[in-house]
């Protein structure tokens, strides 16, 4: 493995949770290297370590244990304002429940990143406008999150993320309030991503959606189990045609 | 993230609950607008006291003669002639805090013009007297010194009196009238002056020079001076000091022993206003007060706001933390929201104050007085409650931890 296209590093991380007198280990002892381009997603049942691994991997959580570089930087000890930093500049989040701001237009909701970034009123708009032009929602710039239907909604939280250029972009169940035919064109999007030199890391225990990754990591008991590369399964736009599809719809 | 995009934000979010933004910033457009229009209308009983004292006199003492005592029976002040005319002398030559000082000698008289016929209060005095009572004539000229001296048959008439014996719009000065049947040329009439602080009218009264109020009116006692000295201090601050001075110089001139009453008595207007004006004062102190308890039970209703809106935006502050906000990042804009809700709320209860304060003014006849000081501070007190009471909530919003927010449900 080249350590020059290593974007994600954890060395034997571990996470442990005091729960009053109860030590309670999410983690114990992840190493994983993550490429840069690679399309990841990571299975486990509730309770294996996934989401912890995720709020690691996201910065939004400090290992107890262990090393995590992130395009080579050692963040495990970083102050809560360096890793927001890191949040803004290099990480990208994809929710399963969206989380866009009710009552405010697809750009301002996907330009939010970089009003945290410092960046002008101006640029943001056309930033955002661009993301949301690169997720196929050019012409809903305007709209509400409540005038926009599940699957373009979801779209503008990727395209949320995407603004700000970010070098990983996290998806947490990102299709768990999606039906299966824009789960398909939510899948897509992730793969052009990768296409476009962003790595993905997704979270779902969905073997179906999990198939769109070209690797798979599967977590039990805060460990990995299983870590293996795939021919990814093509999201082409043409499947979401054929019968088979019409058909579950 | 500059101020101005934190002020958006806020904006923003207000917007997004319009009705429960206004409601909000109820509690202290009220407050606000109560403590404008209460002080508003303190300052205007104030200066519509200032107002009436003013009319009476700058500076203005009043020296009454003293009691007469027969058989036990004791006069009131005035019953008796005590001062003289060399008293009066002594008053303007020896007090230095004394600016003017004059006699007032007072008789209920019947005016008669050609046409009409009035009764009214006809005065005796000096030229003096209307620079102590800040009064001018409006036509014709207050009578002069030399008028006063020669006894010349000169009268000035007050307005009223003027209304009364030759109608509104005619201008009497020339004509002649005649007081208990002796002819008087009216040489001027006063300026309006309107009522006194215990509503009597002070133009109705009519004005000749002493010695011809002695001479043609009253008649007799030549050394005593048969009515009250009005006197103006060189200053407000010098009436006290002009009090003291007068009563050691009357006592010693009239010979009164230690431990003797006066047989005289001053009255001090400036100490009147003053007790008159604390009492205003007070009562707008404890109306303002009450105002600014509305304005914290405001304050207390933004605070309950702000914890709602931190608890039901729980989601939001976590996603926000997560895409790149830091903990002061979300402190600003919960604190500016808060303090916009306050601000704006303490604008428009500036303004609704002015109106109440107006009309109430009306209503009472009061001029409005509003400071630009007292907007001022009414405005940072609001700004105040927002940061005070924005304060903990936004706190409470910086110290989320995003994992946990971002799965509130």
């Amino acid at each position: 493995m080249n350590r020059e296209t290593v974007l994600v590093q954890l060395e034997e991380v571990g996470k442990v949770y005091h729960m009053g007198d109860i030590d309670l280990t999410a983690l114990a002892g992840v190493s994983l290297a993550i490429e840069e381009n690679e399309f990841v997603a990571i299975m486990g049942a509730s309770g294996s370590g996934k989401s912890t691994l995720m709020n690691i991997l996201g910065c939004l959580d400090r290992p107890t244990t262990g090393r995590y570089l992130l395009a080579g930087r050692d963040v495990s000890h970083l102050e809560s304002d360096d890793l927001a930093e890191i949040r803004n500049q290099t990480i990208g989040f994809v929710f399963q429940s969206f989380n866009l701001l009710p009552r405010t237009s697809a750009l301002e909701n996907a330009g939010l990143p970089l009003l945290y970034a410092g960046v002008g009123t101006r640029e943001r708009a056309a930033r955002a406008r661009e993301s949301l032009e690169r997720v196929g929602l050019g012409d809903r710039l305007g709209h509400h999150p409540n005038q926009l239907s599940g699957g373009q909604q979801q779209r503008v939280a990727i395209a949320r993320a995407l603004v700000t250029r970010p070098k990983l972009v996290l998806a947490d169940e990102p299709t768990g309030n999606l039906d299966s035919r824009t789960s398909v064109e939510v899948m897509a999007l992730f793969q052009e991503l990768g296409r476009t030199g962003i790595t993905v890391v997704l979270v779902t225990h969905e073997p179906d959606i999990a198939a769109y990754a070209s690797r798979v990591v599967v977590m039990r008991d805060g460990q990995v189990r299983s870590d293996r590369r795939q021919a990814a399964r093509r999201a082409a736009v043409g499947e979401l045609l054929t019968p088979a599809h019409e058909a579950v719809l | 993230m500059t101020l101005l995009e934190t002020l958006r934000v806020a904006a923003h979010a207000l917007m997004r609950n319009k009705l429960r933004s206004f409601l909000t910033a109820l509690g202290v457009i009220i407050g606000v607008g109560a403590v404008i229009a209460m002080v508003a209308i303190g300052e205007g009983a104030k200066a519509r006291v200032e107002e009436q004292f003013a009319s009476m006199g700058s500076n203005l003492l009043i020296i009454l003669p003293g009691t007469t005592s027969a058989g036990g029976a004791r006069g009131g002040f005035g019953s008796m002639p005590t001062l003289t005319w060399d008293d009066l002398k002594a008053i303007q030559t020896e007090v230095p805090s004394v600016r003017y000082a004059a006699p007032a000698l007072r008789a209920t008289a019947q005016v008669l013009s050609d046409e009409q016929n009035w009764t009214t209060s006809v005065t005796g005095t000096t030229p003096d007297y209307f620079d102590v009572r800040n009064w001018r004539a409006d036509r014709g000229a207050i009578f002069a010194d030399s008028d006063a001296e020669s006894g010349n048959k000169v009268v000035l008439l007050g307005q009223t009196v003027v209304d009364k014996l030759f109608g509104a719009h005619i201008d009497p000065v020339g004509r002649n009238v005649r007081i208990n049947n002796v002819p008087f040329e009216v040489v001027g009439v006063l300026a309006r002056k309107g009522q006194s602080p215990v509503g009597q009218d002070y133009d109705d009264a009519a004005f000749v020079p002493a010695p011809t109020f002695q001479a043609k009116i009253q008649g007799g006692l030549h050394k005593f001076l048969a009515g009250t000295i009005f006197v103006s201090a060189v200053s407000p601050e010098a009436t006290a000091r002009a009090e003291t001075q007068i009563t050691a110089l009357l006592r010693d001139r009239h010979h009164i022993q230690r431990g003797e009453d006066d047989d005289f008595s001053i009255r001090n207007l400036e100490e009147m206003a003053n007790a008159q004006q604390e009492g205003t004062r007070t009562l707008t102190t404890l109306l303002a007060s009450i105002a600014a308890v509305s304005l914290l039970v405001g304050g207390i209703g933004i605070m309950n706001i702000m914890l709602v809106s931190v608890t039901e935006r729980t989601r939001e502050i976590g996603l926000r933390m997560a895409i790149g906000a830091k903990a002061r990042n979300i402190l600003a804009q919960f604190l500016v929201e808060a303090l916009t809700l306050s601000l704006a709320g303490g604008l428009i209860g500036v303004g609704v104050g002015l109106l109440v304060a107006r009309r109430l003014a009306d209503e009472f006849g009061w001029p409005t007085l509003v400071s630009p000081g007292i907007i001022l501070i009414a405005v940072l007190f609001s700004a105040l409650v927002g940061v005070g009471f924005g304060l903990y909530p936004a706190r409470k919003a910086s110290q989320l931890d995003p994992i946990q927010a971002l799965r509130f449900e």
